[in-house]
């Protein structure tokens, strides 16, 4: 209500981090967080259409205000974020066919990734001006990236030691995360 | 008769035991992290995103030969919001209380990634009464998954069950397990044990062969 | 990692004949339809309960900080009028709750405050009477503190004892309060605005601070001078 923008992206980034404290964007954070050099075009083209998610958000719920339509929020919602992922789709195919093939099923994906949609629901509950909203997508987006990135990196590393066959997969990743969460904590009553 | 109804049944157990959500596909991770702090908020949501995995997929199938290819993920997600749309005002007009527990994670029902994996997968291939066997079946393997998780956290997070307090005032709770880290620790234990538990079940049929051939 | 599968749709629309654009506009206009069917008369068959619902919440919460008080009054209010609140709120108007007790007199007013805690927004509703133009009582309205130590806010004796008679004067221009309302640390209170914060639960406790505060400030201003206008109960 009365934050900063600076406030807002702090807080976005650690304190409030959307992977490890507010428990949005878990499905790619477990699936795509393998390798450094998938995991951080991953976050940033997440970034990118929670940044265009948010700007459609705060005009479609000007919109639907004004007409008291407030019901059809999650669906107009919804089909704008499909909508912004396939465009950004569209603009990787053509500029980074590299790219877009090593993200595979996982850019169509982001469609489904919870911080997404979240972006827009939170900012909407919040009541946040344009600026304000743009602050906390990209702070999360910011955030979603460097989970995406801490994550990857001590996977990759992990790769190299002796983990007992039951730990392995899912169940190691989880526990990692898990630590991380526990350290980000730390960062608890930053950004006011 | 019987076959069909054995085969209903097979549909219904896959989402519990096979291709459970939760422990073997790893899907719907974020509503099981963060709704999970008590058995209650679990088996609400639970609950819910039961209710629209069944009528999306009842109505997907329904309309299955006549939704074209070219937009038909859009129109699942659209069906699903609706769904989603609908429970979020019937938990509203049930209870405020509730609402508030569960916070975004009920609109965030449309992006779980179980529903419209389902409905590709299942749905859009199959007649509506296996569609929603298969989606009860999901569900009540969804449900499941959170609730073990949501049974844990609580009685150690909180000492209760339910909301009953179970070991009285003096009882000190493992607060982390109901903050963001022991979701993540949860689930992982579960996961180990599963592991554990299926070596465990390899090494003891390969000791029975060995004294077989032995 | 190498994924070679493209994204469903440009699949699909390489491999089988494209659906003609009629027969898509006619399934579209149908899904929709059906669609919107269902949301609307989701929305109109709870719209009565759910709005029951939260009077009954706004109801316990205000008769909570104001305990004599027996009815409440929704209310808006602006530099040039008070009125009963009617739909949607004008623009610079503040909304609250004016309590009445059994002879329709003015008992107090409340109003919802909102600040970030450690989770997310903290929203309290506090009481505040003008015979002495202070804060009686705080609520939660609704937080995601960490249970233990930030919702010992609702428990913690010291702290509740904080809000019986905070001081929230206004200042001799009636702009503002005459000293903002603040959390300071544990034991370290000195003044009649200032909050005892819990020890160790510094940041929820500035969290309430700070939502009062933000309200009184926006509030008081506004409704103190025009109280007269809304004594009895119209």
């Amino acid at each position: 209500m009365h934050e900063s923008v600076g406030q807002i992206i702090i807080s976005a980034l650690l304190a409030n981090n959307f992977v490890l404290a507010m428990f949005l964007g878990l499905c790619p954070f477990l699936g795509v967080s393998g390798r450094l050099d998938t995991a951080f075009p991953m976050g940033v083209a997440t970034t990118f259409v929670m940044l265009v998610a948010s700007l459609c958000a705060y005009g479609l719920n000007l919109l639907l205000s004004a007409f008291h339509l407030e019901f059809l929020r999650l669906i107009s919602y919804i089909v704008i974020i499909a909508s912004a992922v396939q465009l950004v789709e569209m603009v990787l195919k053509k500029y980074s066919p590299g790219l877009f093939r090593a993200l595979g099923i996982y850019l169509p994906l982001i469609t489904t990734n919870c911080a997404v949609l979240g972006v827009a629901l939170f900012q909407t509950a919040r009541e946040y001006t344009l600026a304000q909203s743009l602050a906390f997508s990209f702070g999360g987006g910011a955030g979603f990236t460097l989970a995406l990135v801490l994550m990857a990196s001590v996977r990759e590393r992990l790769q190299l030691s002796d983990v007992p066959g039951v730990a392995q997969g899912t169940a190691l990743s989880l526990m990692l995360a898990g630590i991380l969460s526990l350290g980000f904590m730390g960062f608890a009553g930053l950004g006011g | 008769m019987s076959l069909e109804n054995s085969r209903n049944w097979d549909e219904f157990m896959e989402g519990i035991w096979k291709q459970n959500p939760t422990f073997v596909m790893i899907l719907g991770m974020c509503p099981t992290l963060a709704v999970t702090v008590s058995a209650m908020n679990a088996i609400s949501m639970g609950l819910a995103t039961t209710f629209v995995l069944v009528f999306s997929c009842l109505l997907i199938s329904l309309m299955r030969n006549v939704v074209p290819k070219e937009v038909r993920i859009a129109i699942y997600i659209v069906i699903i919001a609706t769904f989603v749309t609908a429970v979020d005002y019937a938990i509203q007009a049930i209870s405020l209380a509730l609402y508030d527990a569960l916070g975004a994670f009920i609109q965030l029902i449309v992006v779980n990634c179980i529903i419209l994996g389902r409905a590709e997968a299942h749905a859009a291939k199959n007649p509506p009464l296996p569609a929603a066997i298969n989606a009860l079946g999901m569900g009540a393997g969804f449900t499941i998954g959170l609730l073990s998780l949501g049974v844990v956290r609580e009685i150690l997070g909180a000492g209760s069950l339910f909301g009953i307090s179970l070991f009285g005032a003096s009882f000190q709770p493992w607060v982390i397990m109901v903050l963001p880290p022991g979701g993540f620790f949860v689930l992982g234990s579960w996961l180990l044990l599963f592991a554990w538990w299926a070596k465990r079940k390899e090494r003891l049929a390969a000791a029975v062969e060995v004294n077989q051939h032995a | 990692m190498s994924i070679d599968a493209l994204p469903p749709e440009a699949t699909a629309a390489q491999a089988a004949s494209s659906t003609p654009t009629g027969a898509m506009i006619r399934t579209l206009g149908l899904v929709s339809a059906i669609c919107g069917l269902i949301i609307v008369s989701s929305y109109q068959g709870t719209l009565s309960a759910v709005q029951a619902n939260k009077q009954i919440a706004v109801e316990r919460a205000v008769f909570k900080v104001l305990p004599e008080a027996k009815s409440i009054v929704e209310y808006q209010v602006t530099p040039s009028g008070v009125s009963v609140i009617t739909g949607e709120l004008p623009a610079g108007a503040v909304k609250f709750f004016g309590a009445y007790d059994d002879a329709g007199k003015l008992n107090g007013i409340a109003a919802e405050g909102g600040a970030k805690g450690y989770g997310d927004t903290v929203r309290v509703l506090f009481g505040y009477k003008l015979d002495c133009q202070c804060v009686v009582g705080f609520g939660v309205v609704s937080m995601r503190e960490t249970p233990g130590i930030g919702d010992k806010i609702l428990t913690d004796k010291d702290f509740l004892a904080n809000f019986v008679a905070l001081d929230a004067q206004l200042n001799k221009e009636l702009s503002g309060l005459a000293n903002e309302v603040k959390t300071v640390k544990h034991g370290t209170k000195t003044k009649a605005w200032e909050i005892d914060a819990i020890a160790g639960a510094t940041i929820t406790s500035r969290a309430v601070g700070r939502a009062i505060n933000q309200s009184a400030q926006a509030l008081l201003p506004l409704v103190v001078p025009q109280l007269d206008k809304i004594r009895t109960k119209s």
